[in-house]
């Protein structure tokens, strides 16, 4: 039962992280910014909305965003805390994580293609060409994480990751985060790989590919995003904070206080840095795969 | 085993019934009954011989000059009919309506594909190195036979040059394999070479051939230059039986091979996760950059074939270094692929066929919106996209996840061995799983959702109940097997084991752990399409449900969108082409836009195979010109021919005369 709160805190706080970081954000830039609870209020808004669909779509538009959650809200449930296992755990976890997502993108990416505009074209090419980069970091730091840890299930890697760890291993988790922090921001289109807040410039990726959404099915889109945001913090979360070495009660409020950091070091990065030019990112995704393969070597000569 | 060859043999009564009954109209039923019945008379015997009730091999007494006629059907034969079966009688009902408005008489396309369905059935079946053979070339010259079919356009005789040349290539090195083999161990018979031991020095040279040979039938790149000409060319019921089955056959000699020669080397494991990774990275790649819907498919051929042998060599390496996790994980994982990749890879044949058929063109550029227009077909297709893009929850995401799990387990054993072959397992997989989810949304997105861009597209048909059929039995397949999982792995324990000379008993108390991990995916899996059509019903309840409203796609208030305007799939492709130019070799030409008010502009890409232009057309051209004087022999006269051979027969009496 104790294993049910974990996704139940994941479902209702994650449209949270999304006003942390749009706090933070003004904040640097000096304005008052809106309210922490904007998320909530924007869901609630397109929940009770109609919906306009375009003449080109299809059945693949109508069940996307149904999918979409589903998938996400399936990887929640992957997710573990410090000591406390995850609902779902078993060997290879991370890998159906892995692959969740994947059918998420999948679906995204056939939803745009369908509306048939050169928009929603461009975004969907551009987000398949940096997934397929992306992929391989994610595993090879996954794969770094199996050695130090000696487990291959995301439930007991995270509870073998102690202080000791980090005093054996310190570098290794090191770069496996700063690697997966990348990750984090690419997959979540981010700045420096894209901008969230503007909706039809060519830069743009994800925002552009949902473009022809509205009502419910963009509230489930904007939803499932940001609990996508809290499943990449969430796993950032429990390698870098040794959560197995506090005692059980202080775990959950650590590990909010953890995602707190990131959500506050997201908005960091989004207000001092700019979008990167789209021809760089590949060199930024290649530069987080070699990070983690970096970590994999320290581990080896070690 | 009688009813095996009875089976065969009623496959090919209906061919040739067909043959004899060609310019009629119930050729094509009267053929499809035989394979119906063939398939189904078989099948007995198969599913024994999985469960480890295989009947009793035997032998004809009839022998050949310097073999035997021997058949026998171990589990592994078994695991390889398996396809066969499934996939024959599917292709056979969609072939009956795909022909339907074909003005050729059929008679000889019927007989060689049964000719070619029996011949697959049979080579699993064959104990002896000469009857090997023989079917082997049985295999190739029908399945040729069938690319030759359109055989008035230059570029179907071309293909089928081509895979004359690859397919003989292949052969004459594998005669070489078997007559070697049969003079290390004394005989051709399987049964005495796997009990007479090869030596290790000449286990090595024999592996290599058998990697050629066989890899050359499989698609192992750079031997696969034939598969993306071969495919596109035959008729689309012909490439689905060859890319989803016949080059498995390929697999299943490299894995009898493995068998015969005993004890493997760490140094075959590697070269064939080299040559798995090379394959499947590759293949993807090329892929990507193709606009010809069945050539995509058949480059994706390459990577599966890729993805199989990374699993095979991991198995091996598994066995040199004692790991019975990874023999289980790394052979189940490939030949599990082996029956995913025919299931998925036949769907996307047959749907691509029906998109031929109903449009006319296979340039996916000229396609779009068909979803509306073929709804069945268009479901199928985006089954087997995901299932090959090994996407949740169907049945190519199992396959990947049981070499995935193998990475995992090798990285937890440690030693920089087993980290590197775990880093080369990850990695590698990631990369062609992204690589092939961008093609697959590429090939379904563009072909099936939208607007239609020509009028080739707009006119589509739905196709008829006997073309539909087929392509929902193998989609329900790949859904099947996904959510089943764990009880597919358990029938495909005995065949690893039977390959691996490993017990049962050790194989499955160390499976234990990733059977456990199956059940609870089967279940995440069930959990998952449960949410999916939860979500979808609380979209349906919520207050405003009723209002929707229909608008055009919003193209930034431009007055007058058009079809041309969408991408396609160049220029979704593009970004990663790109990236990977200098693999590709992509040539672009086109007339950029000029001035103010341009008139004409225009813009094509092609990427011909790197394997072809680079390796193979030099290496020929080359040859060619060494052989030049030689050709001097060759002058089209029967008597000077004749007289070769008496000279030749005349050596031989005096080499073989000459000692007592």
């Amino acid at each position: 039962m104790v294993s049910l709160v974990l996704p139940l805190t994941a479902w209702l706080a994650a449209p949270f992280l999304l006003g942390v970081i749009a706090r933070i954000k003004a904040c640097v830039a000096g304005r008052r910014g809106p309210s922490l609870l904007q998320a909530y209020y924007d869901l609630a808004k397109l929940l009770r909305k109609g919906c306009v669909y375009s003449r080109t779509t299809s059945a693949v538009t109508r069940i996307a965003p149904s999918v979409i959650l589903a998938c996400v809200v399936l990887a929640t449930l992957l997710l573990p805390w410090g000591g406390i296992r995850a609902p779902l755990s078993f060997a290879g976890d991370v890998v159906v994580l892995a692959y969740l997502l994947g059918l998420a993108r999948f679906a995204t990416v056939l939803a745009a293609l369908d509306a048939g505009s050169s928009f929603e074209g461009m975004g969907a090419s551009r987000e398949v060409q940096f997934a397929a980069l992306a992929e391989p970091s994610f595993f090879l730091g996954m794969l770094a994480l199996v050695l130090c840890s000696g487990h291959v299930g995301l439930s007991d890697m995270v509870s073998a990751i102690s202080l000791e760890t980090w005093r054996d291993s310190t570098v290794l988790l090191l770069l496996v985060a700063c690697s997966w922090f990348v990750l984090l921001l690419t997959e979540n289109s981010r700045i420096p790989v894209d901008d969230p807040n503007t909706h039809l410039e060519l830069t743009m990726v994800h925002e552009v590919m949902v473009l022809d959404y509205s009502g419910p099915d963009f509230g489930f889109i904007l939803y499932a995003a940001a609990l996508k945001l809290w499943v990449f913090g969430a796993v950032l979360v429990s390698i870098i904070v040794p959560l197995a070495s506090f005692p059980l009660w202080l775990q959950g409020p650590v590990f909010l206080a953890g995602m707190l950091c990131v959500a506050v070091l997201i908005g960091v990065v989004e207000s001092v840095m700019a979008r990167l030019r789209l021809l760089h990112i590949p060199k930024v995704l290649i530069g987080a795969a070699a990070l983690s393969l970096i970590a994999l070597i320290v581990e080896l000569v070690r | 085993m009688a009813l095996f060859v009875v089976g065969c043999g009623v496959c090919v009564v209906g061919g040739i019934g067909a043959f004899f009954l060609s310019r009629s109209r119930c050729a094509s039923w009267l053929a499809t009954a035989g394979i119906w019945i063939g398939c189904g008379l078989v099948l007995v015997p198969v599913l024994a011989a999985l469960q480890g009730r295989g009947p009793e091999p035997f032998k004809i007494a009839w022998s050949l000059p310097g073999g035997s006629i021997s058949l026998g059907l171990d589990e592994l034969s078994a695991f390889f009919c398996l396809p066969v079966l499934l996939i024959a009688p599917c292709m056979a009902l969609y072939a009956c309506l795909y022909l339907a408005h074909e003005t050729k008489p059929l008679g000889s396309l019927w007989f060689f594909t049964t000719v070619l369905v029996t011949a697959m059935l049979l080579l699993t079946a064959a104990r002896d190195g000469l009857l090997f053979l023989m079917i082997w070339e049985l295999m190739a010259l029908s399945s040729l036979l069938l690319v030759l079919f359109d055989d008035e356009h230059p570029h179907v005789r071309q293909a089928g040059w081509t895979y004359l040349i690859a397919t003989h290539m292949g052969t004459a090195v594998l005669l070489v394999f078997f007559a070697w083999l049969g003079a290390e161990a004394g005989s051709l018979e399987f049964s005495t070479i796997a009990a007479a031991k090869v030596p290790a020095r000449a286990a090595g040279g024999l592996f290599a051939l058998a990697v050629i040979g066989f890899g050359s039938k499989a698609g192992f790149v750079p031997l696969h230059v034939w598969l993306p000409e071969a495919h596109p060319a035959a008729p689309s019921h012909v490439s689905a039986l060859m890319s989803g089955v016949m080059i498995k056959t390929g697999i299943y000699g490299l894995l009898r091979a493995l068998m015969l020669l005993g004890e493997p080397s760490v140094a075959w494991g590697w070269s064939l996760v080299a040559i798995g990774l090379i394959s499947g990275v590759l293949g993807v790649v090329f892929a990507l950059a193709q606009h010809d819907i069945k050539r995509l498919l058949a480059y994706h051929s390459v990577e599966n074939i890729g993805i199989i042998t990374l699993g095979i060599g991991v198995g091996i390496l598994g066995r040199c270094w004692n790991q019975p996790a990874l023999i289980v994980l790394g052979f189940g994982g490939g030949i599990l692929h082996v029956l995913n990749h025919a299931v998925f890879k036949s769907l996307l044949f047959l749907g691509a066929g029906a998109v031929a058929h109903s449009t006319g063109t296979r340039d996916i550029d000229h396609l779009g919106g068909l979803l509306k227009s073929m709804r069945w077909t268009g479901a199928t297709f985006l089954v087997a996209s995901a299932a090959i893009s090994g996407l949740p929850p169907f049945n190519g995401f199992v396959s990947e996840f049981l070499i995935y799990i193998a990475g995992l387990r090798s990285a937890q054993a440690g030693g920089p061995y087993a980290v590197l072959l775990a880093i080369a397992i990850l990695a590698g997989l990631a990369l062609i799983g992204g690589l092939a989810a961008a093609c697959f949304a590429k090939a379904f997105g563009i072909v099936f959702l939208g607007e239609p861009r020509s009028s080739h597209a707009a006119h589509a048909r739905e196709v008829g109940p006997a073309m539909r059929w087929p392509m929902v039995v193998l989609a329900v397949l790949c859904l099947g097997i996904g959510l089943l999982a764990p009880l597919v792995v358990k029938m495909v324990l005995p065949v690893v084991s039977s390959i691996s000379g490993v017990a049962h008993e050790a194989l499955s108390d160390s499976v234990a752990g990733a059977m456990q991990s199956l059940t609870s995916i089967g279940w995440s899996f069930a959990v998952l399409l449960v949410l999916i059509a939860g979500f979808y019903l609380v979209r349906r309840v919520l207050p405003r449900a009723k209002q929707q409203a229909k608008a055009g796609t919003w193209d930034c208030g431009y007055a007058r969108p058009t079809p041309r305007m969408q991408y396609t799939s160049s220029s979704f492709a593009q970004p990663l082409v790109d990236l990977l130019k200098m693999l590709l070799g992509t040539r672009n030409e086109g007339k950029p836009v000029h001035g103010l008010f341009p008139r004409e502009a225009s813009f094509s890409s092609d990427t011909p195979d790197a394997a072809r232009e680079r390796l193979f057309v030099p290496l020929f051209r080359l040859l060619d010109r060494v052989l030049a004087p030689i050709r001097r022999l060759q002058r089209g006269g029967i008597h000077e021919y004749l007289l070769y051979v008496m000279l030749t027969l005349l050596a031989l009496l005096i080499w073989k005369g000459g000692r007592p």
